[in-house]
């Protein structure tokens, strides 16, 4: 079998907000979608090239396991599932060594044409991260210049398979925080049958500089970040609807 | 025999038997008597009114202090001994520990046996004028330790602290970094322990060679000082000739000789040791006998607590510099693990680390935990708590340690360790290792005086630096700097012990105490990552017109120090290796014991405004990394990596200790209720890493 690559842009080594733990965080190359709050906008491109192979990140993993407890690895990126025959081969090596695997995606490349990818990818994987921008649809391609569905249909597939879901949402005043659409993505969750954890990410404005430095015009320039009471209140408008449809079908 | 005679007469016969009894032996005392604590820190009390009013008044005279420019009030014509002054308040009926360094709080003594133009100077920074007849006694009359200094130095050691290759030492301020064993007044009495000391003068006899002497005269002085700790006492209406007899007593006979400590030294860091569990065992016995209840116990410790944050020198401008403050280094050593396995964590650990929540956060004391892997999750959490409310608290690696010095051992200042009382060091500042590979490249000039201070070698001529070549050089050089390191270093300890002895400090040490050589480094990081650039990519030497290299330009990219890559990391080992294998060739005063420490945690600063633009891109005047720290962003793969790197460095050979400053923004701790478990996994990553490594 020919050794399978990967593109990627960083590590972390000491992660602690990417999934459960305290965890090595790879940041992978390339992302289809170019969101108007992405906070990484250098890993957009495919041809920022570090190539790196999937005993290299295990070596990396293994220099630091002594502050992995409760932890293991997460691929992030970018949009890891760009490269999901690595990711896959990544998360089949770590399972034989008994590593936590957690991938966090957008889950927008998901398509019934590879589903023979997915399955293989899912039998390696313990958590999904799966970032939910927008739980509508018109609102969704103007944020990110995609549609939905296949983020819907990954989600119900990720369920299906009984795969754990931690959902994540990034709050943006004024583009993501309308009550009726936190209402609806309450009511989705509350479908889905193995979502473990809600996280409100609050968006921020620390990439501007890395928009600059890449002579990106910065999309949300007059936004500003929300403060916790609105996080918190995010999450309850969220969590009762969430609560409310599941006794509704109990 | 006089402990048990004591005991009978108050009644208190309660205290386990032991070694203890027969001989000087606290470390017997608190293993036959300390009862480990595995809960929570539930227990723990709030401020009563008479600490909160108490410490509002402090709170009012450390602000008056600010306002005024950092001083209050100093002394200019008393001499500080201990006995110098009369009893000193804050608010004398709200103090349940009393003593003060001088007549009033804050009010900073007059210390000149380190040096009279310190003092002086001290005095002057604030508008303070030092007596006339106190300036020509220790001018004329009295030499100090700066003077005995100076009066030896060598034109070349001089040249070398000047440009700052050899720097922050010890020379015109107290070397500090003795840490007496203070627990021995509260559980012996001073008279048991002036009788152990007569006895260990009577024992020294025969020949009369210097050490002989040195020796008898140091013991006849310790004697004095204890006989004068006594007196102090007696200043503020105790009798501390015998045993505390419960545990207010054995705080304030304790902080009595701490007090006498801080009276005859300023030194740059005055450590009070390891003393939380020793009181404890007063605690719990008088909470038995129904004397105290959790509320006073923790009132006694909060007041303890607030004296020590009273703790006050005078000090140049310069110095405070030097230190970025005005440090005391008050270190408490608190928790660990004892040699059996069993915790040393009580619950008065917890009542140590409660005065940042019942006083608020503060530096000094600087109160240390001794982290271990098998420390009781209760307490882990309680620190993990308190760090994250307070963070005031320093952890230092309780396995790594405890393996060298046993399980009754404190940190003096932030991480040099020692025994209580049976260990101590000679202080040494640090070695600018950066500057000495600029020496190396530029044959001895220093490259920024450009003057010829170290010895005259051949200098690098070639446009491009070679690896082989430099390395060649540098090991020559520093071969230099080691020797004309540790022999400044044998002048000044000399003339410390003879002009400024820690008497009352060394009064509460054993006789054959062990001392370790204490020398630094600065600028690991940079030479490691200027040896790197050296070695993977091109680095070319810019001259000025007499062909001294005063910078460089850098081709290509370099792994740098701070991932967890070998390629780098390993030189940064060999040099620590190397720089110590240099240091020990040398003679060390009194037959101490080398070691050395990368832990440059503020002077940092400092050195690296003496330092040229160095080879790894550096420029002249920025900071050197703090202790073993890679350089600012340089270490880009996050905090695992980094402190990875920093873990190679071996342990055996800079066993004075290896620094790591490391910050995080809450944020990235996670999500709050992950918090505490999170923090705990942090720091026993570090322990594991670590010992994995020696």
């Amino acid at each position: 079998m020919k050794k399978i690559e990967g593109n990627i842009h960083s590590f972390e080594t000491l992660g602690t907000v990417d999934g459960p733990g305290i965890r090595f965080v790879v940041f992978m190359q390339g992302c289809p979608m170019h969101c108007k709050y992405c906070h990484n906008p250098d890993t957009w491109s495919l041809n920022n090239n570090k190539i790196i192979s999937v005993s290299e990140i295990l070596k990396k993993y293994d220099n630091v396991k002594e502050f992995m407890k409760n932890g293991g690895i997460t691929v992030t990126g970018g949009e890891p599932l760009v490269q999901i025959d690595f990711v896959t081969e990544l998360f089949k090596s770590a399972k034989e060594k008994n590593i936590h695997t957690t991938l966090d995606t957008s889950g927008i490349l998901f398509n019934k044409e590879s589903i023979n990818k997915y399955n293989r990818l899912i039998k390696y994987t313990d958590l999904v991260l799966l970032d939910i921008k927008h739980i509508n649809d018109d609102k969704h391609k103007d944020l990110t210049g995609y549609s939905n569905k296949q983020v819907i249909e990954f989600a119900k597939y990720l369920s299906k398979n009984n795969i754990s879901i931690w959902i994540r949402h990034v709050l943006v005043p004024s583009i993501t925080d309308n009550e009726n659409d936190l209402k609806e993505l309450g009511k989705f969750i509350a479908s889905l049958k193995t979502v473990k954890a809600l996280e409100i990410l609050p968006y921020h404005d620390m990439a501007k500089e890395k928009y600059k430095k890449l002579g990106i015009d910065y999309p949300l320039k007059e936004i500003k970040p929300p403060d916790k009471n609105q996080i918190l209140k995010s999450k309850e408008l969220i969590l009762n609807e969430y609560k409310k449809c599941l006794q509704e079908n109990t | 025999m006089l402990v048990e005679e004591h005991d009978k007469t108050c009644k208190i016969n309660d205290f386990k038997p032991g070694k203890w009894q027969t001989e000087i032996n606290v470390r017997d005392f608190i293993q036959n008597n300390y009862t480990q604590y595995e809960g929570d820190g539930s227990f723990l009390s709030k401020p009563t009114e008479l600490t909160i009013n108490l410490w509002e008044e402090c709170k009012n005279l450390l602000k008056a202090e600010q306002e005024n420019g950092g001083v209050i009030d100093m002394d200019t014509n008393i001499v500080s001994t201990i006995t110098s002054h009369k009893a000193g308040y804050i608010d004398k009926d709200k103090e349940k520990i009393v003593g003060l360094q001088t007549d009033k709080p804050l009010k900073r003594s007059l210390q000149p046996f380190g040096g009279i133009r310190m003092a002086q100077g001290a005095c002057q920074a604030y508008g303070y004028k030092v007596d006339k007849e106190i300036t020509e006694i220790f001018t004329k009359y009295r030499k100090t330790h700066n003077q005995g200094v100076f009066d030896v130095y060598t034109p070349e050691m001089k040249a070398a602290r000047h440009a700052g290759i050899i720097t922050g030492l010890p020379d015109a301020y107290g070397r500090g970094r003795i840490i007496g064993d203070y627990r021995r007044i509260a559980l012996y009495g001073i008279n048991r322990l002036i009788e152990d000391k007569q006895e260990q003068y009577k024992s020294i006899e025969g020949e009369m060679t210097p050490e002989k002497i040195q020796l008898r005269e140091e013991i006849a002085e310790q004697i004095k000082a204890l006989e004068e700790i006594k007196e102090l006492g007696e200043i503020y209406g105790y009798d501390i000739s015998q045993p505390a007899r419960n545990a207010q007593e054995a705080i304030q006979w304790l902080y009595f000789g701490y007090l006498a400590a801080v009276k005859e030294q300023n030194g740059a860091a005055m450590s009070l040791g390891r003393t939380s569990t020793f009181i404890d065992i007063y605690i719990e016995r008088d909470l038995k006998n129904g004397i105290l209840t959790e509320r006073t116990a923790q009132e006694l410790i909060d007041h303890f607590i607030m004296k020590l944050r009273l703790i006050k020198f005078a000090r140049t401008p310069e110095y405070n510099e030097l230190f970025s403050g005005d440090p005391t280094w008050v270190t408490e050593s608190i928790g660990g693990m004892g040699i059996n396995g069993k915790t040393l964590v009580t619950k008065n650990s917890f009542r140590y680390l409660h005065t940042l929540e019942n006083l608020g956060p503060a530096p000094e004391p600087n109160l240390t935990v001794l982290w271990s892997i098998n420390l009781p999750k209760g307490f882990k959490d309680y620190c993990a708590h308190i760090s994250i409310t307070t963070s005031s608290v320093q952890y230092e690696n309780d396995d790594l340690m405890r393996a060298i010095h046993g399980d009754d051992y404190a940190i003096a200042c932030c991480v040099s360790s020692m025994v209580v009382g049976k260990e101590m060091q000679f202080f040494g500042a640090r070695a600018n290792l950066a500057k000495c590979l600029l020496y190396a490249i530029n044959g001895g000039i220093d490259e920024i005086s450009k003057e010829q201070i170290g010895p005259k070698f051949q200098p690098i001529k070639s446009e491009y630096l070679n690896y082989e070549e430099v390395m060649q050089k540098y090991d020559d050089m520093m071969e230099w700097l080691a020797g004309l390191y540790v022999n400044t270093l044998n002048i000044i300890h000399y003339m410390h012990d003879k002009y400024c002895y820690e008497r009352a400090q060394m009064a509460l040490h054993d006789k054959e105490v062990k001392r370790y050589f204490a020398t630094g480094i600065a600028g690991l990081s940079v030479v490691a990552d200027s040896l790197s650039a050296i070695k993977y990519a091109k680095v070319k030497t810019i001259r000025d017109e007499n062909g001294i290299v005063i910078d460089y330009q850098i081709e290509g990219d370099f792994p740098k120090y701070g991932n967890n890559d070998d390629r780098v990391d390993s030189i940064a080992v060999n040099i620590v290796k190397t720089f110590m294998t240099k240091i020990r060739k040398h003679y060390t005063y009194r037959n101490s014991i080398p070691t050395m420490s990368i832990l440059t945690i503020t002077s940092n600063v400092v050195y690296g405004k003496k330092t040229g633009n160095t080879p790894d891109g550096r420029k002249k005047g920025v900071p050197l990394a703090p202790g073993a720290n890679p350089m600012h962003g340089r270490d880009t793969n996050g905090a695992a990596d980094s402190l990875s790197s920093v873990a190679k460095l071996p342990f055996n050979d800079a066993q004075d200790g290896i620094s790591n400053t490391f910050s995080i923004i809450p944020e990235a701790l996670g999500k709050e209720e992950s918090y505490l478990e999170e923090l705990t996994i942090n720091f026993d990553g570090g322990c594991c890493k670590t010992i994995l490594n020696n």
